[in-house]
């Protein structure tokens, strides 16, 4: 029967369309591994920062006189060495990512910024814009321990809810994010270190693994 | 065996036809242009068979404008999206007949 074929293609072209029309597919795991990298430096020179005493209690620069902290006030973070690398952490991050899926959104000529791509940012900042906030109270309430386990259970929600409107497998990475954030609860001295493996190792690792199964014929 | 061609509809053998419909079922609306892109036709060619569709009741077509550019969007209809159900009942019970 000639025609089975040509049913089968027609369904296959449906799937496809659906998928096409309705997620973010030109995710570059080339940018899992950028932001992975770009986490690990950042990390390293946090850690410098740390280990030089820079936040000593003896030195003043986390809390006042009375013991107040001084990030009570929000302009004082703002100026704030580890605030400065966090941030250009992020931007390297997210630039570098960018670049990566725009090179591959060109070469499969899909529009990079489309509604699948606008729904996609959306929903990630969601969980984002609701971490970055509890973190600014958390650390102008003194409680910096608990950054790190917050920056990664609130990335990891974002990445659970981003797999319905990107590639499903980030799914995976969500819950990584998710079980080392709630595992370094307990550890709040190793933070930085569970940050560095959620932020940085599995990024690297996922991003390979995308490379490979989606780009590498490329 | 009932015959499972007569429940396979006319209307959606054109594969254009078949990724509107597809890309519809799963968006609550889309634009011309994004539907241009992912099926890759001639926009001659997708504005026929949107033309089709939408004579059969099958979409429903939204005139808009984003600023002075003209944003012309397309959404599903009941009706639409109950013969597409249909059709890919019909497609499935083909493809399983054949096992």
């Amino acid at each position: 029967m000639p025609d089975a074929l040509q049913h089968l293609n027609d369904l296959k072209d449906i799937k496809k369309m659906m998928e096409r029309s309705s997620r973010f597919i030109s995710l570059s795991g080339l940018s899992g591994v950028s932001a992975g990298i770009c986490a690990l430096i950042g990390a390293w020179f946090a850690n410098e920062t740390l280990n030089a005493d820079y936040y000593s209690p003896a030195n003043g620069r986390m809390y006042d006189e009375a013991g107040v902290s001084r990030f009570a006030d929000g302009s004082a973070l703002l100026f704030n060495r580890l605030f400065l690398i966090a941030a250009a952490t992020f931007i390297a991050a997210f630039v570098l990512a960018f670049v990566f899926t725009y090179i591959r959104s060109k070469r499969a000529g899909l529009a990079i910024w489309g509604s699948t791509a606008r729904r996609l940012m959306f929903n990630v900042s969601i969980p984002m814009l609701a971490g970055g906030i509890f973190i600014i109270h958390l650390v102008q309430s003194g409680a910096v321990g608990m950054i790190a386990p917050a920056c990664l259970i609130f990335y990891g929600l974002a990445l659970v809810n981003a797999s319905k409107y990107s590639l499903e497998e980030i799914r995976y990475l969500g819950y990584g994010e998710l079980l080392l954030g709630v595992i370094s609860c307990w550890f709040v001295e190793y933070g930085l270190h569970f940050w560095a493996a959620g932020f940085g190792v599995l990024h690297i690792i996922y991003g390979a693994l995308m490379w490979w199964r989606y780009e590498r014929a490329d | 065996m009932k015959n499972p061609i007569e429940h396979l509809n006319k209307t959606f053998d054109s594969r254009i036809r078949l990724g509107i419909m597809s890309a519809l079922m799963v968006n609550a609306e889309v634009n011309f242009n994004e539907l241009k892109e992912l099926i890759q036709v001639t926009d001659g060619n997708l504005a026929s068979h949107l033309k089709t569709l939408e004579e059969n009741d099958y979409v429903k077509v939204h005139k808009g404008f984003i600023g002075r550019k003209t944003n012309t969007t397309y959404t599903i209809t009941k009706d639409g999206e109950k013969a597409f159900k249909t059709h890919l009942d019909a497609l499935e019970k083909m493809i399983r007949a054949l096992d």
